[in-house]
């Protein structure tokens, strides 16, 4: 019944956290820290307020960077604590104040006024091109930083490219998008039209788009909001803003999708329907899904295993049964019996 | 009205042809419009020609602005230093003080690529502050750089600025001061291919992008865009149009000068932005005319008409030195009347009127949803 299609007779690990710990000042919001999430399983977090779930969601979605530890995705390292972080600036800076002072000199030693101005817009041009080589990072870039022995976490969006999709906890959809709008928002990630394709209205962009739409509206059925594709998302009832995020955050293809309370604030008939859209993306999708949750119901309903989080330390791990008769995971929650 | 529907219907399918269609209406009927009184009364027509052109290069100015603050939701306030890089590459390229003699046409290109790579200077270490912050930059940029050419005496002549400054000419026509006439004609084209490239920028995934920054960075970070050069994008490209404003504008004046490019020009063209309707192009677009044409003929015919009336008091005020109080006037009371400016886009619409809709029925309305 798990989509776990995978050859290997071990179960791929699409995500692998292994021992992050988040410091703020000496407040301890998560410490050492283990999360596996096979391909296609269903795994769940939980914990009781406070207890640094969210904290470690920042961390695995790229917002913050952990003080220790690292994550795998698909066994590259894409998180970890920054390592050299001050070269990168010095890189940006160093071609054009070689040139400006290489020029300055021969001005001087010359006194040619051509010189100066060249070697001047030498320099400009040198700074645009390394600031342009950082925001684009080409490969000889990375390896260049990579040499220099600089590493820094990947940013939210780079996540995404590297197949991992999230929903937020408390609904942050373009309120003022249509639903259609968002989804193709959500496709931004894999589409490839550029500002020139746009200028000149090519073929390539506008055959792209042509397809965009329709899958957009596809996404939009597959969560239940068929039809609704010219709704402004503040327009559509609370239960539908849910599924356009979820909808939105399927629109990247992601191999992993992270669902931050996806039920809070719905009542018990939405949260049933959210339970069986959770299954229903496996299924159908065989997306890989971490759920943050305050609901036990539905955790135990649709997890494969469930990891257990209290002041910052994971107390349990294991599957639902196991959790439900954690002596500890009931303490952490109800508080410890009277003597 | 069915022709009208139908028109607008035309238009939003065929935006390219409406865009180009509708400039080329405009630019062949407002050299008609002038000759009608009471306007053929305020000046003879090859002087409202000239004026236009000028309108031109605020248009101009404005539209890229509105790319930056309309479309990406970023504040700049120093925008004028785009200008004066515009203006200054063309004066380097094409007068008789540099010795260079670069046509008019590639200019445009090569001042627009200039400013766009100052653009992506300012905006690489600056675009990752927000709001206030960015605008408190742009602000000290917008100073530094007339400041470096009215200082670089040897390059800029300083104050006096850069004279001779070469006139445009195609296919044996050259442009001259006496005939405003082929300056309107370039204008109008140059705004028409502008024009059409924003909307379909605004259309595109690029669009898409800057809208979605604009009502929520996490979450279009989230959602894969790479926040940093899409909004670097939108400041390359709002610079770049005003690269072009600024080659057309030296071209035109013959003179570039330092003073030109001050704060008032940032501050006026955000106030085009703003009383126009961010994010709404055709509403940016007008309402920078109509400023631009306040300021240039009305308030002097104001001047004139009351001292002709001998009315006591009106008579001694000179408008023209008001100018900038009745753009504050005007902001302020825009801001309490219509926060949305004079021709809104739609969406900007929506998000000023969101607040109070939801004080006023507080579970959302969930009938209207009933577009199916």
């Amino acid at each position: 019944m798990t989509a776990a299609a995978s050859p290997h007779p071990e179960p791929e690990l699409i995500l692998r956290a292994e021992r992050v710990t988040k410091r703020f000042g000496g407040l301890v919001a998560v410490k050492e820290v283990d999360l596996e999430i096979p391909r296609g399983s269903i795994v769940s977090l939980i914990g009781p307020n406070g207890a640094g779930k969210t904290t470690f969601f920042n961390v695995i979605v790229g917002i913050l960077d952990p003080t220790s530890g690292h994550v795998r995705i698909g066994g590259r390292r894409l998180i970890g604590r920054p390592v050299r972080g001050w070269v990168e600036p010095v890189i940006w800076v160093l071609p054009a104040v070689i040139i400006g002072l290489l020029t300055g000199l021969a001005w001087v030693a010359t006194a040619n006024a051509e010189i100066a101005g060249f070697g001047a817009a030498l320099t400009v041009f040198a700074l645009a091109a390394m600031f342009l080589a950082a925001i684009i990072r080409p490969s000889w870039y990375l390896r260049l930083l990579h040499s220099a022995g600089v590493f820094r976490s990947a940013k939210p969006n780079e996540m995404v490219d590297a197949g991992i999709g999230r929903t937020f906890q408390n609904i942050r959809l373009f309120a003022n998008m249509t639903a259609r709008e968002n989804v193709l928002v959500g496709m931004h990630s894999k589409l490839h039209s550029n500002a020139f394709d746009a200028l000149f209205s090519t073929p390539r962009a506008r055959n792209e788009e042509v397809r965009a739409t329709e899958r957009a509206s596809e996404l939009l059925a597959l969560v239940g909001l068929r039809g609704r594709d010219d709704v402004v998302a503040r327009n559509l009832p609370y239960g539908d803003q849910r599924r356009l995020e979820v909808a939105r955050a399927l629109a990247s293809d992601p191999s992993l999708l992270l669902l931050d309370e996806p039920t809070a604030g719905m009542n018990p008939q939405e949260t049933l329907n959210m339970m069986e859209l959770i299954r229903k993306l496996r299924s159908e999708l065989g997306v890989s899904i971490l759920l943050i949750e305050h609901d036990m119901r539905l955790v135990m309903g649709v997890s494969d295993r469930i990891t257990v989080l209290d002041h910052g330390d994971l107390i349990a791990e294991g599957t639902p049964e196991e959790i439900r008769r954690n002596p500890k995971v009931i303490e952490a929650y109800l508080g410890k019996p009277p003597e | 009205m069915t022709w009208w529907t139908r028109l607008r219907q035309f238009a939003g399918e065929h935006r390219s042809i409406a865009v180009l269609g509708g400039w080329v209406l405009v630019g062949a009927l407002l050299p008609v419009l002038v000759l009608v009184p009471p306007f053929s009364t305020f000046q003879e027509q090859s002087l409202w020609l000239g004026g236009f052109a000028n309108a031109g290069v605020f248009i101009l100015l404005a539209l890229g602005l509105n790319i930056v603050v309309g479309l990406a939701g970023l504040l700049d306030l120093g925008y004028a230093a785009f200008f004066a890089i515009g203006s200054y590459a063309y004066a380097f390229g094409a007068s008789s003080f540099t010795g260079q003699h670069i046509p008019f046409w590639p200019m445009l290109i090569i001042g627009a690529l200039a400013a766009a790579t100052f653009g992506i200077l300012l905006g690489a270490p600056t675009l990752r502050l927000r709001g206030d912050y960015l605008a408190i930059v742009t602000l000290g940029f917008g100073e530094i750089v007339p400041a470096i050419f009215l200082n670089a005496d040897s390059l800029t002549r300083g104050t006096n600025g850069i004279g001779g400054v070469a006139q445009p000419e195609l296919l044996g026509l050259k442009f001259d001061f006496s005939n405003p006439v082929p300056f309107y004609v370039t204008m109008v084209a140059i705004l028409a291919i502008v024009m059409l490239f924003i909307y379909r920028l605004q259309a595109s995934r690029l669009g898409r992008a800057w809208m979605a920054i604009r009502e929520d960075e996490l979450a279009a970070a989230s959602s894969g865009i790479n926040t940093v050069t899409t909004k670097l994008l939108a400041f390359a490209l709002g610079a770049s149009t005003a690269g072009l404003a600024g080659v057309f504008n030296a071209s035109k004046l013959g003179i570039v000068t330092p003073d030109q490019f001050g704060f008032a020009v940032s501050f006026t063209v955000l106030a085009m932005v703003v009383l126009g309707g961010m994010g709404n192009v055709w509403g940016v677009a007008v309402g920078a005319f109509v400023l631009y044409e306040i300021q240039s003929v009305l308030l002097k015919q104001l001047n004139q008409f009351f001292h002709g009336l001998h009315v006591p008091v009106l008579e001694n005020i000179d408008f023209v030195q008001y100018q900038f109080l009745l753009y504050g006037l005007a902001l302020v009371g825009m801001m309490l009347l219509r926060p949305e400016g004079l021709f809104p886009s739609r969406r900007r619409q929506q998000e000023l009127h969101a607040a109070s809709e939801e004080i006023a029925d507080v579970p959302p309305p969930t009938s209207a949803v009933a577009g199916e």
